[in-house]
């Protein structure tokens, strides 16, 4: 239908709210079939990002195309293409389960009768069914996460924005939620995400951007990230005493960097083993040594900072 | 290509109309139980109690007959501002109804006017049984009264549509409580519901003047007694439809302003 053209083509994308610069010029393009992230702290711009992806949200400055369409001219039309898991649960508590995914469906001009049928199909995939007769207010987090990414699916949409899709689930509500975006994903479905999760990225993404204060810092897929922003592995001593900063310096040159944090000291290198051991040779004597392959984590780290951001 | 715009706009409200007709549902046995006993008790009670002591009646017609017509109007402003207020102020604040809705493909005025279609259909509702009921006892003298409907529903619309502005720019209920104490009740006692406005001091009655709901009562009155309003009719109906398009025109800028940042 878009005809191999990207989905999502943003070019100097700004959103600015009175003075404050949410989304400070960004060149993005997603293409069909493709899981794309948005990662970033919090106040990076993502939600905004995906705002004015939902055509909710006006464009300030720069270019904008959804599904080949302009967001201001044709809102309604990408929109009933789109289909959105927001942050925070929009459901009606006083409607069924059921309820809530056949009105939403109404809203795409689809026909009760399909309407009902499709709103069976996806309780059964999100595994709903039994409670489909009741009330939304009791139901779990995870389940109310769960009807959510139900009613985005509705209109079977070419492309579906899920904002942090797992915020504030418990692991068991995440990992079932992970599985059925990794289920929609096998079916070619493309899906935007954004979220602030490491290992959601890393799970679900097949390319994604980091974002930092409304800008782009770094994009690829989680493993060129890794590669250009980290190193292979990272070794994580542990010192005896208050001060792990005293032992920067006695560490210096082993491997690409050294980051000292309150409890502990982080020695970005290739080779975790042969660092360890020129630790020992310089008779440093660690309490706890690990040596792990690097993660999506510390690229987000290194990139961002450790800094708080409120 | 006019036409089809114009046909495909309208179904989307139409849609968000079913939604409210669908929460409706689970309560409605509630809500027409009690728009129906309430003008039972209110023939009993003024019918019978208070009716008594007025023997003289007023404007040459029983009481009963008299407060009926007011009763249906403010009936009507009743759910008019009761549906308007708490409903939309939770579905921007609490509940985010209406910006799940914003993420399909509605545009502000299908939000809006779906919603307010529903207000005007449980306004219609409760004063249609209100009438009815009054019917049954006798009080109402012309077959007039049935233009009471129609009236009822612009009425609805002229008080639903700024009190759905007023309530989309609100972010707590506090301020729902002072609209109803400062604005609505006042209004509902000196609007010649229950006795006729030029008993008012002057002040009083230039304030029923403006506000619209002394326009329904006066129209409402003169089609269920059958008799000429106290002022013109296409005036009273011109009022009320510049609140009902002033209210739209408010209600939707306020929407937008919330839904579309």
């Amino acid at each position: 239908m878009t005809d191999g053209r990207p989905l999502i083509e943003a070019t100097g994308l700004v959103k600015r709210f009175g003075d404050f610069t949410a989304v400070d010029g960004i060149d993005v393009s997603v293409r069909a079939g493709e899981a794309f992230g948005f990662l970033g702290p919090n106040g990076a711009g993502k939600s905004s990002t995906m705002r004015m992806i939902g055509c909710v949200s006006p464009v300030t400055a720069g270019r904008l195309r959804i599904l080949g369409m302009d967001p201001d001219r044709d809102g309604p039309a990408i929109r009933a293409r789109l289909g959105v898991c927001p942050q925070t649960d929009n459901l009606d508590p006083e409607l069924t389960v059921a309820e809530n995914l056949t009105t939403y469906a109404r809203f795409f001009g689809i026909p009760r009768k399909v309407a009902r049928a499709r709103a069976a199909e996806l309780l059964d995939f999100v595994q709903l069914t039994e409670r489909a007769g009741s009330k939304v207010e009791p139901l779990s987090g995870g389940m109310k996460r769960r009807l959510t990414i139900a009613r985005a699916l509705v209109n079977e949409p070419d492309l579906v924005l899920l904002d942090e899709p797992t915020t504030g689930l418990d692991p068991q509500a995440r990992h079932l939620v992970w599985e059925r975006l990794f289920r929609l994903k096998r079916q070619g479905v493309t899906l935007v995400l954004t979220t602030h999760y490491m290992d959601e990225a890393e799970q679900l993404c097949d390319r994604l951007v980091v974002m930092d204060g409304g800008r782009i810092v770094a994009e690829g897929s989680p493993r060129d990230l890794i590669a250009r922003h980290s190193t292979r592995e990272v070794v994580e001593l542990r010192f005896a005493g208050e001060s792990q900063e005293a032992f920067v310096d006695k560490l210096a040159g082993i491997g690409e960097r050294v980051e000292p944090l309150p409890d502990r000291v982080l020695l970005y290198v290739h080779d975790g083993d042969a660092a360890v051991a020129t630790v020992h040779e310089r008779a440093l004597a660690p309490e706890s040594v690990l040596v792990r392959r690097s993660s999506l984590e510390d690229v987000f780290l290194h990139l961002t900072g450790r800094t708080l951001v409120d | 290509m006019t036409t089809v715009t114009s046909g495909a706009a309208l179904t989307p409200a139409v849609a968000v109309f079913e939604y409210h007709l669908v929460g409706y549902r689970r309560t409605w046995r509630g809500s027409v139980f009690g728009s129906f006993l309430l003008p039972v008790l209110t023939m009993l009670g003024f019918g019978v109690g208070v009716g008594a002591y007025v023997t003289g009646g007023v404007a040459g017609v029983p009481y009963l007959d008299y407060i009926v017509p007011g009763l249906v109007m403010s009936t009507a402003f009743q759910v008019a501002a009761m549906e308007s207020s708490w409903p939309v102020l939770g579905n921007f604040e609490w509940h985010k109804i209406y910006f799940a809705q914003s993420a399909a493909p509605l545009r502000v005025g299908d939000i809006l006017g779906g919603h307010l279609l529903f207000v005007l259909f449980r306004v219609l509702l409760s004063a249609g049984t209100f009438l009815a009921v009054a019917a049954l006892f006798g009080a109402v003298r012309s077959a007039w009264a049935l233009a009471v409907l129609p009236v009822v529903a612009l009425f609805g619309a002229a008080v639903a549509a700024p009190v759905f502005a007023y309530s989309a720019t609100i972010s707590t209920d506090s301020y729902l409580a002072l609209l109803f104490r400062f604005a609505l009740l006042p209004m509902s006692l000196f609007s010649g519901v229950f006795f006729p406005v030029d008993q008012l001091p002057l002040g009083l009655r230039a304030v029923a003047y403006v506000m619209p709901l002394w326009h329904g009562v006066d129209l409402s009155r003169a089609a269920t007694l059958g008799v000429a309003p106290e002022w013109s009719a296409p005036g009273h109906v011109a009022y009320l439809a510049l609140w009902a398009a002033a209210g739209w025109w408010l209600a939707r800028a306020r929407f937008r302003k919330r839904l579309v940042l």
